[in-house]
């Protein structure tokens, strides 16, 4: 009984916020059609009129979050292959809580270290007036959703049938063979949901982007251009904005956009995840 | 090379009929497998001979899989698994640092207790071992899963679903592709690890069959819990139990002329 009310409890929260989100964002609509609130980049919401677009924030968290998966996909399935199928048994019961205990290092925490050391090497090493700028907020990300990744991409790889690597290594291969021919087809479903869910905390993830990304606001040409993302906007602009007003209304409108985008990544992911649970049962 | 003088042999009452001037293709010398400190085979000499079907019988836990799995290192990936004394293939030691685990694993060869066809097609199943070892579309891919399929008695099944699922086929059928599987990499010694126990009856026959076919051209070592199927289908018997090698010799005098009494209980069934 209480079980199930604090069960429906959780649905009838997600709900609320839902409902909110889109009661407070959906207004803006009135002042700025959907098509030049995502795809143009002038964003002035205190002039008059204000203009409301989006598209800069979008780029800039789509740049990040891809640079971040671009880092972390190949690291993270390489750290699993190893802790599953290389490592001793001793050696992965050691690493593997390690590796876990990554994804709780507060996002401040990580923003602050990327601020005073990686950005200024970032800054040297390709010669930029800041080390303030998409590709640093991207590295971090890529250290935030490394966990993610590696712990299910594991999951998946030590669930795939011994019997297959077995018969793979007795024919012949050689264990990077074994491994990129039979063990990572075999877990693909569990290795897709959990680059979609490192995906979705890469897109989320909204103060070590605010800390190191630059904050420039319009369309980033380079990785290395200072750029906002989404979520840092709307936490830099919420207090300055007038409760209920306009700029109020748009921001919460980028939260709608957020909302749906890991929306459908984790819908993606749940569906995969299915897929494979079915498959091994 | 031919077996002369085992000392298995000696001290004998009844008639054991060694064959003359067979080779010997691969034989363990006073080999001990250790998990940790746990010691699972004790200092067990054998012979495999060649073109011959050796069969490895002895209750459950006796190291039987265990002892198989020395001669083609599959036991390399158990992490704490340490082998003392020698295993050789053509008088050539495996457990020297210099061999090459995987030239030897074409050379030798594995089929497993439970069918274990990897998720793809049954045509890319043969072709596994091929393609990694080099073998091109092109150059007569093929032919060799035909040839490697007919070898296994098995073309005739599946030559108009060679683009389906390998788990479509039935678990004999399975395991004949396993077997294919393994012909394709083109090895000399094929060693089978129970390879019947999830079969039925019809099926166990078929794979009983094949074994006496393919005995012409390679050389079969079978572990099997059924002593039905090593009388039936073994020209040799080796006897373990606990680790120890009880009683090893041609299968027909192994079984009707037991020299050992612990032999004896277990094929009596008063034991196991």
């Amino acid at each position: 009984m209480v079980l199930a009310a604090a069960g429906w409890m959780t649905v009838v929260i997600l709900v609320l916020i839902m409902i909110m989100l889109f009661v407070e964002g959906l207004p803006i609509l009135a002042v700025t059609n959907p098509f030049s609130f995502l795809f143009t980049s002038q964003w002035y919401p205190v002039s008059d009129p204000p203009v409301f677009g989006i598209l800069s924030l979008i780029i800039g968290s789509l740049m990040i979050t891809a640079t971040a998966l671009v880092i972390a996909i190949p690291l993270g399935i390489g750290a699993a292959a190893f802790l599953a199928e290389i490592a001793p048994p001793p050696v992965r019961e050691a690493i593997k809580p390690v590796i876990e205990l990554l994804s709780g290092i507060p996002s401040i925490v990580l923003g602050f270290i990327g601020f005073l050391l990686l950005a200024p090497a970032i800054q040297r090493i390709f010669n930029l007036d800041s080390g303030l700028n998409g590709l640093t907020a991207g590295i971090l990300l890529a250290f935030m959703c490394l966990p993610t990744i590696v712990s299910i991409s594991e999951d998946a790889l030590s669930a795939v049938p011994r019997e297959y690597k077995e018969a793979s290594l007795a024919l012949g291969a050689t264990r990077w063979q074994t491994i990129y021919r039979v063990l990572i087809p075999a877990a693909r479903p569990g290795i897709v949901a959990s680059v979609m869910l490192g995906m979705g905390r890469a897109i989320g993830e909204t103060m070590t982007v605010l800390m190191v990304s630059g904050g420039r606001l319009a369309i980033p040409s380079f990785i290395t251009d200072p750029m906002s993302a989404m979520t840092g906007r709307i936490a830099i602009e919420i207090n300055n904005a007038v409760f209920g007003g306009l700029q109020y209304q748009a921001l919460f409108a980028i939260g709608i956009v957020l909302f749906l985008i890991t929306f459908a990544i984790n819908l993606v992911a749940d569906l995969v995840l299915e897929k494979q649970r079915r498959r091994y049962a | 090379m031919s077996i002369v003088n085992l000392t298995m042999t000696e001290n004998r009452t009844v008639p054991v009929v060694f064959e003359e001037n067979v080779a010997v293709k691969m034989r363990s010398q006073a080999v001990s497998l250790f998990y940790d400190k746990v010691e699972a085979l004790k200092e067990v000499t054998l012979p495999i001979l060649a073109n011959r079907i050796t069969a490895i019988i002895g209750p459950s836990g006796c190291g039987k899989s265990s002892y198989l799995r020395l001669f083609n290192r599959m036991n390399d990936l158990i992490w704490n698994a340490k082998v003392k004394g020698q295993v050789y293939l053509d008088e050539e030691a495996l457990y020297d640092p210099k061999i090459d685990v995987v030239e030897l694993r074409k050379r030798v060869g594995m089929v497993f207790q439970k069918p274990n066809p990897f998720p793809m097609s049954v045509f890319d199943n043969v072709a596994y071992g091929p393609r990694l070892h080099g073998a091109k579309e092109m150059g007569g891919l093929s032919e060799i899963v035909e040839r490697c399929l007919r070898q296994a008695a098995l073309w005739e099944e599946v030559k108009d679903k060679l683009k389906g699922s390998a788990f479509a086929l039935s678990g004999g059928q399975q395991q004949r592709l396993c077997i294919a599987r393994v012909l394709a990499v083109g090895p000399e010694v094929i060693l089978l690890d129970e390879p019947c126990s999830a079969l039925d009856p019809a099926s166990t026959m078929r794979i009983e069959d094949l074994m006496q076919e393919l005995k012409v051209n390679y050389t079969l070592a079978i572990v099997t819990h059924n002593m039905q199927q090593a009388g039936r289908a073994s020209d040799y018997t080796a006897y373990l139990l606990m680790g120890e090698l009880i009683e090893f010799g041609p299968t027909k005098s192994l079984f009707t002329y037991p020299r050992d009494k612990r032999t004896e209980d277990y094929l009596t069934g008063r034991w196991g």
